[in-house]
């Protein structure tokens, strides 16, 4: 069924009782051209890409949970194309543009709001710095915004600019164009449109063993059974060093949990995404009125998708030095996701030594605003066997070659991005 | 709240103790001129969802080096012993690593 006005209306007439599932259930099939592991927004974004830019028809979406359960669900929904080293910075400013026509060409509303974001700077050192990835946003055609400290006040009266606040604010980094999405509609509209597209979702369906012949691979075990495959695409996020492991690679990666919190809603605070410049730390509000924010990763290797206080404490102590009044607000949930952290911070889109079998993953914290070029990407990828000019750069080798995407300059700590 | 119970210290929260990583890792001896036990050792990571071993340096207390057998699914820690010739599986010591990161 195509959403429109006139469906609504006629669902309307009838008690809303004729509204049918969004996408099949299908069992799965003995064999596909294409399995995707991995059922989360970057999973099902590449079926969909694959069936759409590349006319695939034989393809399977594995999912060993629910889709939507996965870090799709549990990200802070920020979507923004600030990149400025390398491959990185045009990669996400496709991702953008796909962001920006994504509910029209899924036909369904994935709640994108281009409300602005604005990257803190509390020293001249960091401004300067700011200036520089501003530059280089403007000469790939991205916008950047340069503000000082009275036009952020302007924008931003809340936060603390008193004498005493602890990390002056100087001035900001804004794009007007960045924004948030909905996160669970990203993935529920990419399951329904690749549906519609013949793509199988196939759900609670848990990959435990990846079959290799003379380094090639031919299917995957799961839970519900053999699945012939010669192309399989690893989309698994936190778990890629686990299902890597099945096919015996070590890869540059290591898991972490991130924790997020969301506040009991209130009336609207906050107009645009804030990221703090002197704390790993960003915010923003809900359509719903709840504040969502996150910080840093508890910092040691976890599958847990649940971290520790001393995490939240440095969350709360960031959002309350940024903005005073949050004090007075009370946490209504916060959880945890586990993130693939690569080497260098930068992701993972490309072959791996198994003929057959790609790897698309090492999306640290940034995997949910690279979720349409991801999936569009992965998919030229596992179509041709090479990849995309915008991907061409985030290779698996690429770490034993020396030539890292290591945008923050932290080397290789894979706790430090 | 994880606690690790250091061997010298008793138990306390995983907040005294700095993360230090992997140690299933080996260091390449210093004239190794092989660049893929090098990758090896600086980027790869043995990342299992289960029992996982690693450095921890009790900062905040005995400043020992630790090495523990902690289970990444859930967190439990199954035993934290001093990190050096001594460790049970003959891990071997971090003491250069220890040095150099504070060089």
């Amino acid at each position: 069924m195509r959403y429109s006005l006139f469906s609504l209306g006629r669902a309307a007439l009838t008690g809303h009782r004729k509204w049918t599932p969004a996408w099949r259930d299908p069992e799965p099939a003995r064999s596909y051209d294409v399995v995707i592991i991995g059922g989360g927004g970057h999973g099902l974004a590449t079926a969909y890409y694959l069936a759409r830019n590349h006319g695939v028809r034989n393809i399977a979406v594995l999912e060993k949970g629910y889709i939507g359960g996965g870090n799709t669900g549990r990200n802070t929904t920020i979507v923004r194309s600030n990149y400025m080293v390398g491959g990185n910075t045009d990669f996400y400013e496709w991702s953008m543009k796909l962001w920006e026509g994504l509910s029209q060409d899924l036909n369904f509303n994935v709640m994108f709001s281009q409300r602005g974001q604005f990257h803190l700077g509390h020293s001249d050192a960091q401004m300067d710095a700011l200036i520089r990835r501003g530059n280089v946003m403007r000469e790939h055609g991205i916008d950047a915004e340069c503000l000082d400290r009275n036009e952020v006040r302007h924008r931003l009266p809340d936060l603390d600019y008193s004498a005493s606040a602890r990390f002056p604010i100087v001035g900001a980094l804004y794009q007007g164009r960045a924004g948030t999405a909905r996160h669970d509609a990203v993935a529920w509209g990419y399951a329904r449109a690749a549906s519609g597209l013949g793509v199988d979702i196939i759900q609670n369906c848990e990959v435990t063993g990846l079959d290799i012949h003379g380094g090639r691979i031919t299917g995957v075990e799961t839970t519900r059974g053999r699945i012939g495959a010669d192309t399989v695409g690893l989309a698994v996020a936190g778990n890629s060093g686990h299902v890597a492991a099945m096919a015996g690679l070590d890869l540059p990666i290591e898991s972490h949990v991130l924790q997020g919190f969301v506040t009991e809603p209130i009336k609207p605070l906050i107009d645009h995404v804030i990221s703090f410049g002197a704390a790993h730390f960003y915010i923003s509000q809900s359509d719903k009125g709840g504040l969502v924010l996150g910080g840093d990763l508890d910092g040691y290797n976890s599958y847990a998708q649940r971290g520790n206080l001393p995490a939240v404490r440095h969350t709360l102590a960031s959002a309350v030095a940024l903005m005073p009044a949050l004090s007075r607000l009370r946490i209504l949930r916060h959880w945890g996701g586990v993130v693939d952290m690569s080497m260098d911070g930068s992701p993972i889109i490309g072959a791996t030594p198994v003929e057959g079998l790609y790897l698309n993953g090492g999306w640290c914290y940034g995997g949910f605003k690279a979720t349409p070029a991801s999936g569009w990407c992965f998919a030229h990828t596992l179509v041709h066997g090479r990849p995309h000019k915008l991907n061409a750069d985030f290779t698996l080798e690429r770490f034993e070659q020396g030539i890292q995407l290591d945008e923050k300059g932290a080397g290789p700590a894979p706790n430090a991005h | 709240m994880m606690r690790i119970t250091c061997p010298f210290c008793g138990p306390r929260d995983h907040a005294e103790f700095l993360y230090g990583g992997d140690a299933w890792r080996q260091r390449p001896a210093e004239d190794d001129p092989d660049p893929a036990a090098w990758y090896r050792y600086v980027f790869t990571r043995s990342n299992p969802r289960g029992a996982h071993r690693e450095y921890w340096q009790h900062v905040h207390g005995c400043r020992m080096w630790l090495c523990v057998t902690r289970d990444t699914r859930d967190h439990g820690i199954a035993e934290a012993a001093f990190a050096g010739p001594d460790t049970s599986d003959n891990t071997p010591a971090p003491a250069a690593r220890t040095e150099e990161e504070h060089s």
